[in-house]
């Protein structure tokens, strides 16, 4: 199942935060969004995912997604939003159980997706006693228990250290070597754009619109931290961004 | 002493600490303890007159009179029974009010100015009224605690709501659950901790309106044992009395803690 953006335009009250968007997100492929702070992507991605009705144009969904996927446009959020009272393999099951899933099929695909993340030994576990990359991994099973068609991932890694992030970033490779999965990935950090993704939109300040798409041809499972072509292309966007980046800094927050 | 050598080697003095409750169990006995053997040591010496304070050592024999006589298990439970049938009546009304003003905006643009308009008035006040409407016996008692402990709990109830992590509500929209399961499994846990320590307070409150129910018409109970102590100008008894009531104030609390101590293991 393929996306289709559609000429999206979305305002809040007089303040127009984003407009004329048009982009294909081809499946099988992770599309990156990028831009300064204050320019929609968070609220780009929930518009995608129908959290948010946009103002103007529309989401398409172009073909079918698979017939057993529960939940075909499915979020991974930056602040992990498991249930505290939970544990992680109910955290999962609560869902599945929602789908009408039997038992016996909800823990052949909880055990499935705990191994999956490496999270075998953590089932039983309750998310406070959990580091922040774990929990991480813990929503991106649960993500991924539903079989999404495409994955609608918002800032995940931005709530985690540097050195958790380069092995959810290897994780999140390995994953995709795997089961290639088609994702959009909104973040900030040009480095995770340059590593995860096979295209990288770029936008611009509020209203946001798309100023340029950089494709990445390299394969995923060759990109590694400090690769001299990706560090030029990071450098790339960076100069498109670095103007607006401070503009953006300086903006007075009024929404 | 040269300045070199002062200025060498000097400890970083500490000044952080404090700030963080730490259970320190006994320490709550002993306030009792000290404070009662305080009383019971000026009316032995006379600078507490007997008129003032009764002796903590006599209110203790009439403690044990009451006891030995069977008279405290006449008193006591229906007292309790009343606190129970009455504090779960308005306690449960409460949560499933509170949740409804929580969930639907139609409901709270209804209700909260009433709950507003309800609370702050004395419900001892409203007893004749609960008398005419439910009869002198158990009914009005029920009914006028159970009013009592209604309004606290509505508005700890949708307080405790309104303060669930919406990030967590909107996961469950995210993965399309059902509205009940998003209400029963997201919305209510998370409420949880509010509700229960909205209950703390409903709770002595209930305790403080069963003596005022009790002390209208009612043969026994301690506030019946309360009321005709006071007329009497029996200090000992009515210390008795209100020991009882201190005491059932303390059970409550630690009964929500153990629930508490259940239900939140998850919290942090």
């Amino acid at each position: 199942m393929d996306l289709r953006l559609e000429n999206i335009g979305h305002s809040y009250g007089s303040i127009e935060v984003m407009e004329g968007i048009n982009l294909d997100i081809p499946a099988g492929k992770i599309v990156c969004i990028v831009g300064p702070s204050g320019c929609g992507k968070s609220t780009l991605l929930r518009l995608i995912g129908g959290l948010e009705e946009p103002t103007i144009g529309r989401v398409l969904q172009v073909g079918e997604p698979p017939s057993d996927s529960l939940n075909p446009l499915t979020y991974i959020f930056q602040d992990f939003a498991l249930l505290p009272w939970r544990t992680v393999e109910n955290n999962i099951s609560l869902i599945l159980k929602d789908y009408g899933l039997s038992d016996v099929e909800a823990e052949a695909i909880i055990s499935d997706v705990l191994s999956r993340t490496k999270l075998t030994d953590f089932r039983k576990a309750l998310p406070k006693q959990l580091s922040g990359g774990m929990k991480q991994r813990v929503a991106i099973s649960r993500a991924l228990a539903v079989n999404p068609a495409v994955m609608l991932m918002d800032e995940p890694l931005s709530a985690l250290d540097s050195q958790t992030r380069e092995l959810l970033i290897d994780d999140l490779i390995n994953l995709w070597k795997r089961k290639p999965f088609t994702a959009i990935y909104v973040t900030h950090n040009l480095n995770e754009a340059v590593r995860l993704g096979h295209s990288i939109v770029v936008l611009s300040r509020r209203p946001g619109k798309i100023r340029e798409i950089i494709e990445i041809v390299k394969p995923l499972a060759e990109r590694g931290l400090g690769d001299a072509d990706l560090d030029a292309k990071q450098k790339h966007l960076w100069n498109l961004m670095r103007e607006e980046a401070m503009a953006a800094d300086q903006e007075l927050i009024d929404v | 002493m040269s300045d070199a050598k002062q200025q060498t080697a000097r400890t970083v003095e500490f000044r952080g600490g404090g700030f963080t409750p730490q259970s320190k169990r006994w320490i709550g006995l002993v306030t009792f303890i000290v404070l009662i053997i305080g009383v019971e040591i000026g009316t032995r010496m006379g600078f507490i007159s007997n008129l003032t304070v009764p002796r903590p050592s006599d209110v203790f024999a009439t403690f044990v009179e009451l006891w030995n006589s069977g008279l405290l298990w006449k008193h006591l439970l229906p007292s309790v029974i009343r606190l129970v049938i009455g504090a779960s009546i308005g306690a449960s009304f409460g949560i499933c009010v509170g949740v409804m003003i929580g969930l639907f905006s139609l409901v709270r643009a209804g209700l909260v100015p009433l709950v507003a308009a309800i609370f702050p008035i004395p419900k001892i006040a409203l007893l004749p009224l609960f008398v005419i409407w439910f009869g002198i016996d158990e009914m009005s008692k029920y009914a006028l605690i159970a009013f009592g402990t209604f309004t606290p709990t509505v508005v700890a109830t949708y307080g405790a709501v309104d303060n669930v992590d919406r990030s967590l509500i909107r996961m469950g929209q995210s993965f399309s659950l059902s509205w009940s399961t998003i209400v029963s499994k997201i919305v209510l846990p998370g409420a949880m901790p509010g509700i229960l320590s909205g209950l703390r307070i409903s709770l002595a409150i209930a305790i403080i309106l069963l003596v005022a129910a009790e002390m209208l018409g009612a043969e026994y109970g301690i506030g019946a044992y309360i009321l005709e102590a006071g007329s009497l100008y029996d200090l000992e008894r009515l210390f008795v009395g209100v020991v009882i009531l201190s005491i059932m104030g303390v059970c409550v609390s630690a009964l929500i803690s153990i629930v508490e101590k259940r239900l939140l293991m998850w919290r942090i």
